[in-house]
């Protein structure tokens, strides 16, 4: 059933949503960081409430990943007790957050991807995996309606504002093929659109250099991920079964 | 013996019947945490409640992807049921279909008003629950928790939550 809709052939319905839920837990906690060093008190409050919606994404399918394994294995076990080189989400969610239009940049390019991904899997035959579609759905609208707003903003703001989120954008776009190495259902097309209007009316350009990285879908991350899951799985390492 | 004469043969229906209305007494008295005026059942949560010899099965379909409250939930459905004197409880979580504030009803769209929550419309039709001014202006569009944004009353100049139609 889950099958049916991967893209992928050689991925297992297991790895695949494996993925996508990594790409919401380990963007959940790179917004988390944000929390009390917001901007402003409305954009912490954003941020915060933007990264629970990743959270909550992510243990859902986790949940649904544990079921199809039929190991036993449930979101915790999945979250918390797979290594660096098990996690397969893209490279571009592990990227620090780097100023406040590096953290825009790269949520505006994943929410423009997700809008895609959820679209069409909130059709799919599995009826789980089409409900929590459907609602990651309607927040990743919200998401970006949120994110291209920042981008259109200081890209078409001040001089200083416009350079600094044309530095993200450069150093960001390296990460954005990856997202659709094994795309079949034609999100490029669409991501595309979605994307380029935003950025002429930001003013901003895209880079010229060509050069792309992948290699997260394959568990081959950028030197920044394990920092982040040691401080993440520290604890359950340390205690394992530890409830709060 | 004759079956018309086993002691209790009569009862198992009554007591089954008595068991749901017992169980669904109590999960209906489960409110929403962060919202306390509304109950799981009211703001569309709450599924399905069945009853086979004496093991509760509780379905519910989560809010928004990360609501905190759904932890809270399920304690206070686990504790409601236990108090009611059930021992063996299961607590089910269905995505499908994704929740969505049109399961809402009237009445409960009244409760919010009165606790000062505009409740779920378009952004453009949303009215303050204080003195019914349209044209509130948004403040911010993420709130207090993830179902709310804030706005402020262009008439009487208060701000509000207003739930997000979702």
């Amino acid at each position: 059933m889950i099958e049916s809709r991967i893209p992928s052939l050689e991925a297992s319905a297991f790895t695949w949503l494996l993925g996508h839920a990594d790409d919401n837990m380990v963007l959940a906690q790179r917004l988390g960081d944000w929390i009390s060093r917001g901007p402003e008190l409305e954009e912490d409050i954003a941020l915060g409430n933007i990264a629970l919606d990743h959270l909550g994404v992510a243990r859902a399918l986790y949940a649904l990943a544990g079921t199809v394994e039929g190991r036993g294995r449930g979101e915790d076990d999945l979250a918390m007790f797979r290594t660096e080189r098990e996690y397969r989400n893209l490279l571009l969610v592990e990227q620090p957050n780097g100023d406040f239009a590096h953290t825009m940049v790269r949520q505006f390019l994943f929410d423009a991807y997700q809008l895609q991904l959820w679209e069409d899997l909130s059709t799919a035959d599995d009826r789980e995996l089409a409900g929590i579609a459907g609602r990651a759905l309607k927040e990743a609208r919200y998401h970006f309606r949120h994110s291209s707003g920042w981008v259109i903003r200081l890209g078409d703001g001040t001089e200083e504002s416009s350079r600094r989120v044309q530095t993200a954008l450069d150093s960001l776009w390296r990460y954005t093929d990856e997202m659709f190495h094994d795309d079949t259902a034609g999100y490029r097309v669409a991501w595309d659109l979605e994307v380029m209007s935003v950025l002429a009316e930001a003013g901003l350009t895209i880079p010229e250099d060509p050069y792309q990285r992948p290699g997260g879908r394959q568990g081959l991350h950028s030197e920044h991920l394990g920092f982040l899951l040691a401080e993440m799985q520290w604890m359950q390492r340390s205690y394992p079964g530890l409830k709060w | 013996m004759d079956a018309a004469f086993l002691p209790g043969s009569e009862m198992v229906i009554g007591t089954a019947l008595l068991d749901v209305e017992r169980a669904r007494e109590a999960v209906n008295q489960v409110v929403d945490p962060e919202i306390p005026v509304l109950t799981i059942a009211e703001l569309g949560i709450l599924r399905d409640i069945i009853v086979e010899s004496g093991k509760v099965t509780v379905t519910i379909t989560p809010t928004y992807s990360g609501c905190p409250a759904l932890h809270q939930i399920e304690d206070d459905i686990r504790s409601g049921l236990l108090e009611a004197g059930f021992d063996q409880i299961v607590i089910m979580t269905t995505h499908h279909p994704a929740w969505t504030t049109d399961w809402m009803g009237p009445e409960a769209r009244d409760k919010l008003i009165a606790f000062g929550i505009a409740p779920p419309s378009s952004s453009d039709a949303v009215l303050c629950p204080r003195c019914d001014a349209s044209g509130p202006r948004v403040v911010s569009r993420f709130g207090s928790t993830a179902c709310k944004a804030l706005m402020v009353c262009g008439g009487c100049g208060e701000p509000f939550d207003w739930f997000k139609e979702f």
